[in-house]
Order: structure tokens, then C-alpha cells, then sequence
């Protein structure tokens, strides 16, 4: 599942621009951006990104009460192949790796803080190939629609996800 | 300050390091502000010991994170039409990425100037990191 509604908010915008080392005061200086071509602070072009903190079962986010499979007591909280499994437990860590291969945008317009967009998605094509170092490398296109409040397309997002069958290796 | 048509022509080439020593917690900082807490990202212990990489790398989005701030500081604020590309080597911690946005095109699209941008990042050692393509509305 994805977010469906991501209010575009100016600290994380400021904060997202400060992760990616970029001291535009476009991203924060209020003042300054009034002054601008655009009116207001805008997001970076790769800001929707951001949008997986309100999607309430991001699978890459740790929750309260649930496993993770990020080192705690042990390396991973993941169940190993010596443990007994469940049926639909978290993925074991021999089962492979999945990584971002692709992300591609179509901004429409930029994205303004203050705003809310709203969030479809839809699964893509999906292919496989032969990899060099990792086995099978299966490949998964995800399309997401970032919609304003009168519900004109703002940004287009495609990504495509690699899952390979096992860890790549150098 | 938008770019303008009379400042390029096919081939025009704008280079800048968008990181210098790329710092573990660099990474971490990503992973607050976009929300993905990948242990391969963020956990040393979990990628060294369990996923079997050297050290933590970076997200595959922190490198295009970067590569877009070379394009955004290049072509003005806003002005981005699209951007895209493939992740075709991984970012570790202590890499120097220097991105480059060469002209490849420019033209007219719904009666507005725009130019086409190849996109390449590269490491310190001269690897590619990111790969892709960019459009901006020009002056």
C-alpha cells in the first residue's frame, strides 16, 4: 500500500534538502522564495519521494511491536534458516536482495509547501534478466500520480525495483 | 536565475561535486527526511554481517537527491520539466560523486524552449554511478 494524501510541509522540506546537502534557501528562507519566479518555498525534484512517512505500512520503516530485520541484540531480526519460520514471516537473508534500478520524473509543475497532493499507484510492466554477478534479477515497475488539491497531475513517478536471488557480490 | 537559450548549445557541458567524502551519517540523515530505514542503508552491523556488503551504502535516491541539486543550481528553481535515470553503481561511505549535465537537445515543446540534459555521476574514481536524462524550460 502507499500513502494516499502527503502534506507538503516546509521543515521537511527543509530537512530533506539538508539530507541531500543542498542549501537553496528556496527550500527554506520564506522571505526569499516569496520573492521568486514560483511564490514559495518548493520541494526538490526528488522530494516526493518522502512521501513512503505517510504511508502507514512502509516496509522500510520499524514499528513498535513488530520484528525488523536491522541488528538489535542479535545481526538481524530476522528468522534465520535454524529457526522455525511461519508461513509469511519477514524475508530470510538468504532470500535475496531488493534495490532501486531505476526512478524517473515528469514534474507538471513544482511542488509548493503547504500543499496537499494525493497519491495513486499502480503496478508496471515486469521483466527478467540474466544478471552478471547475482543470479535472476527480476525487475518491477511501480507508477505513482502525485495529484493537487483540483486534481491536475503535479508529478509523475516511475520506478523500477530489482529483486535479485541472492546478495550481490563485488 | 533561470538558464537561458543563449547561454547553451548542444554540447554545453556544467560539472559540480555535489558530495566531497560522503559520511555515514550523511546517509542516516536520509533516511530521516525520506523515510526509508533500509539496514542496508543505515545499520553497519546488519550489511556487513547479514547482507554480506563492505560497509552501509548509500540509497540509490540520496545519489539522485544530489545529482539533482547540480541540475536545479544549473537550470534555475522550478524549471525542471522531467528527470529520471538508472542506479548503475552502488555509493559507499567516503566517496566524492561529481555530477555532469551535457546538452543534448534543444527545442520547442508546446511552444516553450526547453533543453534535454544527459545526466552522469560519477565516483571518485571515475565509476558511474548514476545514468539518466533531464528536460528544463529555459529563458
Amino acid at each position: 500500500m502507499t500513502a494516499s494524501r502527503f502534506p507538503i510541509e516546509a521543515g521537511h522540506i527543509m530537512m530533506f534538502a539538508r539530507a541531500i546537502g543542498d542549501y537553496n534557501p528556496m527550500y527554506h528562507d520564506a522571505e526569499m522564495a516569496r520573492e521568486s519566479e514560483v511564490g514559495g518555498i518548493i520541494a526538490p525534484p526528488t522530494f516526493v519521494q518522502a512521501s513512503a512517512q505517510y504511508d502507514p505500512d512502509y516496509p522500510l520503516r520499524p514499528r513498535p511491536g513488530a520484528p525488523w530485520f536491522g541488528s538489535g541484540a542479535t545481526p538481524t531480526g530476522r528468522v534465520t534458516d535454524n529457526e522455525t519460520s511461519t508461513e509469511g514471516s519477514v524475508p530470510k537473508p538468504s532470500g535475496g536482495t531488493g534495490l532501486h534500478a531505476e526512478q524517473h520524473y515528469e514534474f507538471h509543475r513544482p511542488v509548493l509547501a503547504g500543499e496537499v497532493l494525493t497519491l495513486t499507484a499502480r503496478a508496471g510492466k515486469s521483466w527478467e534478466k540474466q544478471g552478471r554477478r547475482g543470479g535472476l534479477l527480476h525487475f518491477l515497475e511501480s507508477i505513482t500520480e502525485y495529484r493537487g488539491e483540483d486534481g491536475e497531475i503535479v508529478v509523475t513517478a516511475r520506478a523500477v525495483g530489482v529483486r535479485t536471488e541472492q546478495t550481490v557480490k563485488d | 536565475m533561470a538558464l537561458r537559450t543563449s547561454d547553451v548549445s548542444v554540447g554545453t557541458r556544467h560539472r559540480a561535486v555535489v558530495v566531497d567524502n560522503l559520511t555515514r551519517t550523511q546517509i542516516v540523515q536520509y533516511a530521516g527526511a525520506s523515510g526509508d530505514y533500509n539496514p542496508l542503508h543505515t545499520d553497519e552491523v546488519f550489511a556487513t554481517r547479514v547482507a554480506g556488503y563492505p560497509s552501509v551504502f548509500a540509497h540509490g535516491m540520496l545519489t539522485m537527491g544530489m545529482t539533482g541539486k547540480m541540475l536545479t543550481d544549473y537550470v534555475g528553481d522550478g524549471r525542471l520539466t522531467h528527470f529520471g535515470g538508472r542506479f548503475t553503481s552502488q555509493v559507499w561511505p567516503g566517496d566524492t560523486l561529481t555530477a555532469t549535465a551535457t546538452v543534448s537537445a534543444i527545442r520547442e515543446e508546446s511552444e516553450i524552449v526547453v533543453a534535454d540534459f544527459d545526466v552522469e555521476t560519477q565516483n571518485q574514481s571515475g565509476e558511474v554511478v548514476f545514468k539518466g536524462s533531464a528536460t528544463a524550460r529555459l529563458d
